[in-house]
């Protein structure tokens, strides 16, 4: 196995209990660090699922899975959640933000979470960090709003600069761009892949919408991967 | 910590229904505290009715029967002790004082008393609370009268009122009147939260008078009735009296005098020890204090349930919160706490407000509830009991969260990171 992938996966399969069916079951499949993966199916291929997989929730039924060359399979439930927390960011399709928080306060999170992922941040005013990382998304003079104030485009901004704060090493993303028009998509994956490539991120990206395939650098069926499907 | 910090701000965005949740937590636990405070009321107001008397004497009869017809208006005595008896075991060496009770005479429902002014000096109530006068002045002359507190606020009986005292307790009809005899009232006794406010008290030959042209049960003729100018606290003499109460000179000799009076060979007495009596009864009634303490409990399980309503109502906007939180690296173990660090802070609050409220309920209706239904509130700090209430509320509390939680957490799961919208 090469060193240079981030994620190795070999004969990893996962069945909900009370299920006879795998609903994952991949022979081999690998990422490579600094990769921007977009994987693509229809809806019950089991995208979820393996983002469930790969971020920690769930844990594969059986197989192999290494990601930074950390066995997951080796972990337990607190310990994939610890590992998340320092290594990975996460994006969801919509709804990404605590409302009751500010943008600020939204993005800070994940370092309160994971103590090892705020010492990264090394010893710079927080601030400042959070500022440029914002000012490379163009919400800097959103920072003290509400997040109700905040529009769609905003919010999925807002969703990666907090995922990205403290330089995760995978940065996973579920459908975050459905919610915006054509236009704004390809600006915010460009301005996404800009910073993944500042802080040496690897994106693994799902989704159904193969009409921003051609944004990345690698693409993949899942359905071709997954042997369940 | 970041966890309580999110708690606060959590709760401070869904401050309605927080404050609400506060609110039924609050009201339950005063519910629970007053309901325990009136239970506790209502038993030391039952064994506080008498105080001070170590012996309660009256022709034989059931020691229960005596008891509630001397202390508590209760029923009616079936025999009389001679007044000759009272006079020789008044003038026993072991007895300290004595109050003389004649009883089966109404007014309105209530109670007639004849006694004599040692009442105002020696009867003693909710251990060393005396008989007082509120309005005017103890009785002095034979058609005198003074009022229990209770009669005259419920009758609207002023000072100088005039009264037809019946023949009997009740009022209905066929009832006889010695409206021959009108008293006139002279004075209304402070309220004592006992049934001493239900009564009316006059002198034995009060008593004695009104009676006096009565022969074999049967009411006085018309127009041969002795005038009222006639008759003096003096030239009339009492007979019988229905029952006495005694204070014993040594209280160790109590026992040896009651021995002695229940053996007295000249009449038929019965001697209780009004404590014991009481406890006994009180005894009786237990269902009344277990049917208290039930209501308790279904007040603090209907407090909590609404808690629980409150959360699961929430839960459902919290669920894309709690998946945002776990896929920040927040552990199950951490989303748990956070739920039940906020159930348990509500129920906290819950619990200080309503005590809170308890207390401020107690202090401004006590004296209405004393007035009211003569119950007077015991004050002062907590018992043992209330206390386990509330440490049983907050634990409860915290627990319930749990449920809520254990929901969010396994919706979390099944949704996976992805909440449903």
């Amino acid at each position: 196995m090469s060193s240079n992938n981030l994620i190795e996966m070999k004969e990893l399969s996962f069945t909900y209990p009370q299920q006879k069916k795998a609903t994952l079951d991949i022979a081999d499949f690998s990422v490579s660090k600094g990769e921007e993966l977009f994987l693509h199916g229809p809806s019950g291929t089991g995208k979820t699922t393996l983002l469930e997989i790969l971020s920690g929730v769930i844990k594969p039924t059986a197989g192999e899975l290494k990601i930074l060359g950390q066995d997951f399979m080796q972990l337990n439930d607190r310990q994939r959640d610890a590992f998340r927390a320092e290594h990975m960011g996460y994006i969801f399709q919509n709804f990404n933000l605590i409302p009751y928080l500010t943008v600020a306060e939204n993005i800070e999170l994940p370092l309160h979470l994971s103590p090892a992922r705020k010492k990264r941040v090394g010893n710079i005013d927080l601030n400042l960090v959070i500022h440029a990382l914002c000012g490379n998304l163009g919400i800097a003079d959103i920072l003290p709003k509400k997040v109700m104030e905040l529009s769609v485009g905003q919010q999925q901004r807002v969703a990666v600069a907090r995922a990205l704060l403290g330089k995760p090493s995978l940065l996973l993303a579920d459908e975050p761009t459905s919610a915006l028009d054509t236009d704004h998509r390809e600006r915010f994956l460009k301005l996404m892949f800009e910073l993944a490539e500042l802080y040496d991120t690897t994106v693994v990206f799902v989704s159904h919408d193969r009409t921003i395939q051609h944004l990345f650098s690698r693409a993949v069926s899942l359905a071709a991967i997954n042997k369940a499907f | 910590m970041i966890l309580p910090s999110l708690s606060f701000k959590s709760l401070r965005n869904r401050a309605l229904t927080s404050v609400l949740t506060v609110l039924s937590i609050a009201l339950s636990v005063t519910l629970l505290l007053s309901v325990e405070r009136i239970r506790k009321s209502a038993q030391e107001g039952f064994t506080s009715a008498i105080s001070q008397t170590d012996l309660i004497v009256g022709a034989r009869s059931g020691p229960v029967q005596l008891l509630l017809f001397t202390v508590f208006n209760v029923g009616n005595p079936t025999h009389n002790i001679s007044y000759k008896a009272y006079e020789k075991l008044k003038d026993h060496p072991a007895v300290a004082w004595t109050i003389p009770y004649s009883l089966g005479d109404g007014h309105k429902g209530f109670r007639v008393v004849g006694t004599n002014e040692d009442f105002f000096k020696y009867y003693h109530y909710r251990g060393n609370h005396q008989v007082e006068i509120e309005k005017g002045r103890v009785f002095r002359g034979l058609f005198d009268v003074v009022l229990g507190a209770e009669v005259a606020r419920s009758l609207g009986y002023k000072l100088g009122d005039n009264v037809v005292v019946a023949h009997g307790v009740t009022h209905g009809h066929g009832v006889q009147h010695h409206d021959d005899k009108p008293f006139q009232v002279v004075g209304i006794l402070s309220p004592t939260g006992t049934a001493l406010d239900r009564a009316v008290y006059i002198t034995l030959e009060g008593m004695e008078a009104m009676h006096v042209d009565w022969h074999d049960g049967a009411a006085p003729v018309a127009g041969k009735e002795t005038p009222a100018y006639e008759l003096s606290r003096e030239n009339l003499k009492v007979d019988d009296i229905t029952a006495f109460f005694v204070g014993a000179k040594n209280r160790v000799e109590t026992l040896k005098l009651q021995r002695e009076i229940n053996e007295f060979a000249e009449e038929p007495l019965l001697a209780i020890i009004p404590g014991a009596t009481l406890a006994e009864l009180w005894d009786g009634l237990s269902y009344v204090e277990g049917s208290l303490k039930a209501i308790s409990w279904m007040v603090v399980v209907v407090g909590l349930t609404s808690m629980l309503i409150a959360l699961l109502t929430t839960l459902q906007e919290r669920r894309r919160e709690i998946a945002i939180l776990r896929a920040l690296g927040a552990s199950v173990q951490q989303v748990t706490g956070l739920l039940i660090f906020e159930s348990g802070l509500l129920t906290l609050i819950g619990i200080v407000v309503g005590l809170g409220f308890s207390f401020g309920a107690i202090g401004l209706v006590a004296p209405w509830i004393e007035r009211e239904f003569g119950l007077y509130l015991t004050g002062g700090g907590f018992s043992f009991v209330e206390i386990m209430y509330l440490i049983v509320t907050l634990v409860a509390g915290v627990l319930i969260g749990v449920i809520p939680a254990m929901i969010a957490m396994r919706n979390a799961l099944k949704d996976g990171l992805t909440p449903k919208v």
